[in-house]
């Protein structure tokens, strides 16, 4: 009895260790229906924006009830894409669709991705620019949203503190505005520029957003789209901007290390501030609930004292690309491509793109989309602004845009000249020891 | 019952043996196959030899990371084994209230580490603030403490609980022959307290010298390694090199320094064990 009873116990040790392993193994994968799956192949998609999870799932439901071919997709938890494509992109069914952030993410996937030249979904591109290639010439991704980023700002308050968004059309304009509302904060109630957050949930704005503002114009100048050495010739026009942001806050340059995205936003939402410096991705959360109308906002270029300043638009660009997994089976890869076909090309596919997500797409088929800052930026390009290209994808990697962020936290807190050189040195010393390291 | 065990033995430890090879074993076997690998993921590594462990022991950050956790791996390692057993030897005396005392200090213990780091991050930051000190993510010292005060705010209550437990072993015919001996209170607890506890002692540097060493999530949390690199423990200087940095060579640094991690880890451990081991006594 006693054997019987140690033997079924150990028995139960053994199958609730197989059932646990069991467990873990397919949770997050959440793959499709295998019935079936053999004739038509699946599509698994690794998100990565979570604003947009509830719209990639319902349109992917849509697409399933229409077509049968099964659609999952998951979206890993804001900051965590990199980690989680690597875990998931291991498994026995890794995603067949996923994303890198441009030429140096990419080249951590290279070998990932399936070439989708000549491929239906890379022929409805609008612009050669949208397609990232490898070193040897493989259409490795496709941008599929372009996104624009700038100075959002409340016409609301800065009405009442006697200016219009038309007043502030060159760093000089923006300077006076803000310095103005600065002067007469207390009789205003609000600060010109929303708190300029170094916390690492908003430091990106800053050090990879702003940032980019420099780089661009150094390649301007010199005519060049990437370098491995950058000069910094435009780092004034950097300090300029940045010391702008922090003395014209809303808080205490000081404590800007600790602000948090929510704590700048909430600010912004609240009416303590009139300007925001962030992109069209924040419509959605700007005006829901009726915190604010088109009526309210406008964005307007990040002008920092340098280039044609008439001409500046939006910074406007992409560093979301599509990439299909070539290890995934025949099937599976064709299943992958016939979605992102329908995805910009039906009119389901389309409108789901711009009005639920609120994405200005590249493709031939777009709908229009209802997001303020995205038809702001079409009609300063009509109006023969140039857009500021998106020059942040060459930075060499995250390694220096942290150091940067530190940098520049560092010198919020204490504006020396000493400190200032600090970002100097973060910002090209740094450059180019990363891509040594990048390449090495 | 000495045959039964024998014969039955297989059995019983079949499943945690079967556990153990498939969470330790193999992927340990797996990591080091591949910390001589240029790799993406697991499943496409390609062999690049002895550079990787060459670039992670030549790297700055590395060494610096190392002398930090070994400086927060002793100063919290006293200061959470010192005041644990000070709270041990006060609740075991026979006052009111032991009992709720006892949980209050546990508590912390059951809070997650990134809420905790999330946590202190704000509490440490408005102290600063206060005395218009630099913020956290800008003073390297304050990174420091803030850790070492995290820490022994939550693992103090957890191992005050096993010296207790420890305490409470002591046989009482032992302190009751020290007293008829004439030992004062210091004497009892240094030559008859201290050494009974000594297994206490031993399990309890064990957790805590291996846990501050493996500390990652408060890190992570707390300080995220701010500024730069100045408070970056080992294990969060591995995840940076792992994803803070783009291509494939980066992985199979990472992997280096990891697998150096565990054999220092395992190594400390092991002489720690032995050391401590060898100075307990048989009841």
């Amino acid at each position: 009895m006693k054997k019987v009873f140690a033997l079924a116990l150990a028995m139960l040790m053994v199958l609730s260790l197989a059932v646990g392993c069991g467990g873990t193994g397919t949770t997050g994968t959440g793959t499709g229906d295998s019935a079936g799956e053999e004739a038509t192949g699946s599509v698994y998609y690794l998100n990565f924006k979570p604003e947009q999870d509830g719209a990639w799932q319902k349109l992917a439901a849509d697409y399933t009830a229409k077509t049968g071919v099964p659609v999952t997709v998951v979206t890993a938890a804001s900051g965590t894409y990199e980690t989680t494509l690597g875990a998931e992109i291991a498994k026995d069914e890794p995603p067949t669709l996923f994303q890198v952030n441009g030429p140096n993410g990419l080249k951590n996937w290279v070998d990932y991705c399936y070439d989708l030249s000549g491929s239906p979904v890379a022929g409805e591109l609008t612009s050669d620019s949208f397609a990232l290639k490898s070193a040897d010439g493989a259409l490795c991704g496709i941008g599929y949203v372009i996104e624009s980023y700038g100075i959002i700002a409340n016409k609301t308050l800065l009405a009442q503190a006697g200016y219009a968004v038309e007043d502030i059309a060159s760093f000089a304009d923006l300077k006076k505005v803000a310095e103005d509302i600065t002067a007469r904060k207390d009789e205003l109630g609000f600060a010109a520029f929303s708190s300029t957050g170094m916390d690492s949930s908003s430091d990106w704005r800053f050090k990879t957003h702003l940032a980019n503002l420099p780089i661009y114009f150094e390649y301007q100048a010199d005519g060049i789209n990437s370098t491995e050495t950058i000069k910094g010739d435009f780092l004034d026009n950097y300090r300029q901007i940045f010391d702008l942001y922090i003395n014209n806050s809303t808080c205490a340059p000081a404590e800007l290390s600790a602000k948090t995205v929510d704590d700048s936003r909430n600010e912004f939402l609240a009416g303590e501030a009139v300007f925001f410096q962030n992109g069209s991705w924040e419509y959605g959360a700007l005006t829901a609930e009726g915190a604010y109308t088109d009526d309210d906002l406008a964005m307007i270029p990040i002008y920092v004292g340098a280039g044609d300043e008439a001409k500046q638009g939006l910074c406007t660009g992409t560093e979301n690309y599509w990439c299909v997994n070539k290890n995934a089976s025949e099937a599976d890869i064709k299943a992958t491509l016939d979605f992102m076909y329908w995805c910009v090309t039906s009119d389901e596919g389309t409108a789901a793109l711009a009005n639920e997500m609120g994405f200005v797409i590249p493709f031939k088929g777009a709908a229009e989309s209802p997001n303020l800052f995205v038809k702001q930026d079409a009609a300063m390009t009509a109006e023969g602004k140039v857009p500021v290209s998106w020059n942040f994808t060459t930075m060499p990697s995250e390694e220096w845009k942290n150091m940067l962020g530190t940098a520049l936290t560092a010198y919020a807190a204490d504006q020396s000249d000493a400190n200032w050189d600090a970002v100097v040195k973060a910002f090209v010393d740094n450059w180019a020891a990363e891509y040594a390291l990048l390449n090495g | 019952m000495e045959k039964a065990l024998r014969k039955w033995f297989p059995v019983f430890v079949l499943p945690t043996l079967a556990a153990f090879i498939v969470g330790f074993i193999w992927p340990f076997l797996q990591a080091l196959y591949l910390s001589f690998c240029k790799f993406t993921t697991v499943d496409n590594a390609s062999w690049a030899g002895f550079g990787n462990y060459i670039k992670a022991l030549t790297d700055d950050t590395f060494s610096y990371s190392f002398l930090f956790t070994v400086a927060f791996v002793i100063v919290a390692t006293v200061l959470i084994n010192g005041i644990a057993f000070m709270l041990a030897l006060v609740l075991t005396r026979s006052i009111r209230g032991t009992n709720i005392f006892r949980t209050v200090f546990f508590l912390p213990n059951l809070i997650g580490g990134i809420v905790l780091g999330y946590i202190w991050n704000i509490l440490i930051n408005a102290l600063l603030s206060k005395f218009a000190l630099p913020l956290i993510a800008l003073n390297t010292t304050a990174g420091f403490w803030g850790l070492v005060v995290m820490l022994c705010w939550q693992q103090i209550g957890y191992m005050m609980i096993i010296y207790i437990a420890g305490l409470q072993n002591v046989p009482p015919e032992l302190l009751e022959a020290s007293q008829i001996d004439g030992a004062n209170r210091l004497q009892t607890l240094l030559r008859v307290k201290l050494p009974m506890v000594m297994p206490s002692i031993t399990i309890c540097l064990f957790l805590t010298i291996t846990n501050c060493f493996k500390l990652f999530d408060q890190n992570l949390s707390l300080t995220g390694g701010a500024p730069g690199h100045d408070t970056e423990m080992l294990a969060l200087n591995i995840y940076n090199t792992f994803y803070a940095r783009s291509g494939p060579q980066w992985k199979g640094i990472g992997q280096a320094k990891a697998v150096i991690f565990s054999i220092l880890v395992v190594g400390i451990a092991l002489f720690q064990l032995r050391a401590t081991r060898s100075k307990e006594v048989q009841q």
